[in-house]
């Protein structure tokens, strides 16, 4: 559980378009660490490379290592379903199964591993609900439409459907970016809660919420149109926010970004 | 909300007027809406109304004159009929004073025939249309979607001709093989036309699965090319393989439109005509319910009797055949609907 992650010269192309220019960065065990950075900068790819849904783009591809406590992800004996199974993912917009129920969505990634036991899978439904503190709002209607709940409640389901198949790492694409600012809340409260457990890495476009749940931060930027996005700097996150090493990131976070 | 009654002002020549010096007062209605310019779009929206409306009409209209014609044509032929006219296997109309036609046979093999080319279809669209949104690399995609939809332009004429001289001699051990061996099952039992002819509902099926098979795998690719990329990449984040994919996002989405596509194609294998007419050979004894029978369906038995269409009441026997077809079609239409509105999502 709850493993650390290394990328070491990682470049990530989508055909010929080189997106981000050769990253490396530490990602420790049980802490929360931001990607932040403008529109186009390679964050939300960045995060894309950690669980190999990079690749899923046509044409898209990876180059470099991705080590998964020392063990590289793009190695070619390595298969990408099973990286997706260790590395979780929550994306931007809430996307429950349309047509599952609240309690099939949660276990919905089980199932695909193969778990068939139906006691089993609703004691893992609870727990991950409870995990993803949704458990009392959805107990009674277990059995109706992922997509009937709030779109907050479907952010939440999303991510116990993430927690339920236990992954080492849980990726967050700008979870919050769809939700008001209660639901908001109750996502990085949640976020605080799972670090005990995750190592968890989340893109987001507000530096306020990178401030409240992150511990490390990654700024990302990119130079021109047209050009790759780069790591500009990584550091702790209270470093980068009250005393950042370099200038473009004192420039971005202090919004006299251009 | 000031800045908003300004812009709006500006909008409407007539709603200067007193209001302009106090902003936070709520303008009366009838100042800033400008009464001119909604009367103008009350106009338009009326004109569009109707002609929509009127569209509507003009459809229903034509569907219900169309049933009206059949019935009115065909009820005259109906009471002067001399035999059972649902379970007749009779269809002889040459002495108009004595009328014996029944549909039993027509319904059969119109039925058993377009049931068959479904089961072929439905299976194979749906595999093509998996592998050109899911497995196709995307430069096969194209040139493979195009000679699916190619096979719609054939004229049916063609499929016929293909069906009787090539398909059907072909299929020949096939259909011997199956009736040696699967006989005991009524619907491969020997039927009433002969085998080794080609000319039975075995061949016409497949020619009508042919047939059907664009329009299918058409709707199905269509629908299943809409499956929302962040269902597949929540499924593929999950640790799904594609075939899994497939499976939790993509079937359940395209279902109901693969459903419907299914019974547009099921609504043209019922009316085909000239394809079938070439088929099938003519039988001499009812119809065993085999897919070795030969025989007619009704569009096939209609064209077949065409140039006789002399006297009132023979011709009425016909239409009131083709009745039969119209009320059938609906039927399948209406099960599409049901089935396309997701009444039965849950399969």
């Amino acid at each position: 559980m709850a493993k650390r992650i290394d990328v070491k010269d990682v470049n990530i192309y989508y055909g010929k378009f080189r997106a981000v220019d050769d990253v490396t960065l530490h990602v420790p065990p049980k802490q929360v660490t931001a990607f932040i950075g403008p529109s186009g900068c390679g964050k939300s790819t960045m995060l894309r490379t950690l669980n190999r849904m990079h690749e899923v783009v046509p044409g898209a591809r990876v180059e470099g290592q991705v080590l998964l406590d020392g063990e590289n992800i793009y190695a070619s004996s390595v298969d990408p379903v099973q990286v997706r199974r260790t590395v979780g993912m929550v994306f931007q917009s809430p996307n429950p199964f349309p047509t599952m129920s609240i309690r099939d969505n949660v276990v919905a990634g089980l199932k695909l591993a193969g778990t068939r036991n139906k006691k089993q899978l609703d004691e893992i439904a609870e727990q991950a609900l409870r995990g993803a503190n949704l458990w009392n709002e959805v107990k009674d209607r277990l059995s109706k439409p992922g997509g009937g709940l709030s779109g907050g409640q479907q952010q939440r389901l999303c991510i116990a459907r993430a927690i339920a198949v236990q992954p080492d790492v849980l990726l967050m694409d700008e979870p919050c970016s769809a939700l008001d600012p209660i639901s908001t809340l109750a996502i990085e409260d949640l976020i605080s809660e799972l670090k005990k457990d995750y190592t968890i890495v989340i893109v987001t476009h507000n530096m306020q919420q990178a401030a409240r749940v992150s511990d490390e931060t990654g700024f990302f930027n990119v130079p021109g149109v047209g050009e790759p996005g780069r790591l500009v700097e990584f550091n702790d996150t209270e470093k980068i926010f009250s005393n950042p090493d370099e200038q473009a990131t004192e420039d971005y976070i202090s919004g006299r970004f251009g | 909300m000031t800045d908003e009654n300004e812009v709006m002002t500006n909008t409407s020549a007539d709603s200067r007027k007193g209001q302009g010096g106090d902003p936070g007062a709520e303008p009366p209605a009838s100042s800033w809406l400008g009464q001119g310019e909604a009367a103008k779009h009350r106009r338009a929206d009326a004109l569009f109304r109707w002609l929509a409306t009127g569209s509507g009409i003009a459809v229903v209209s034509a569907v219900s004159l169309i049933g009206v014609f059949l019935l009115v044509q065909a009820w005259p032929s109906l009471q002067a009929n001399n035999a059972n006219f649902l379970f007749s296997s009779e269809f002889d109309t040459r002495d108009a004073e004595n009328l014996r036609f029944g549909i039993r046979d027509l319904l059969v093999v119109t039925v058993m025939s377009s049931a068959f080319a479904l089961v072929i279809a439905m299976p194979l669209a749906l595999g093509i249309a998996l592998f050109l949104t899911q497995y196709a690399p995307p430069a096969v995609r194209r040139p493979f979607g195009y000679i699916i939809d190619t096979l719609a332009a054939v004229p049916s004429i063609v499929y016929g001709l293909w069906g009787i001289f090539v398909l059907g001699p072909f299929l020949v051990p096939v259909a011997l093989w199956m009736n040696r061996n699967l006989g005991w099952i009524p619907i491969f039992a020997t039927g009433n036309v002969s085998i080794k002819g080609g000319g039975t509902i075995f061949t016409a099926g497949i020619v009508l699965a042919v047939m059907i098979l664009p329009i299918i795998t058409s709707v199905t690719r269509e629908v299943f090319r809409q499956t929302p990329v962040k269902h597949i990449e929540g499924a593929l984040a999950l640790g799904a393989t594609r075939w899994e994919m497939i499976r939790t996002t993509v079937l359940p989405f395209g279902r109901s439109g693969y459903i419907a596509g299914s019974m547009l194609g099921l609504g043209r294998a019922l009316g085909e005509t000239v394809a079938v007419l070439v088929v099938l050979r003519i039988a001499s004894s009812p119809a065993t319910f085999s897919i070795f029978d030969g025989g007619y369906t009704f569009a096939s038995l209609i064209a077949s009797a065409a140039h006789e269409f002399v006297h009132p009441l023979p011709t009425g026997a016909y239409i009131a055949a083709g009745l039969v077809l119209f009320i059938l079609t609906f039927v399948v239409n209406a099960i599409a609907r049901t089935i396309a509105n997701g009444k039965m999502q849950r399969l």
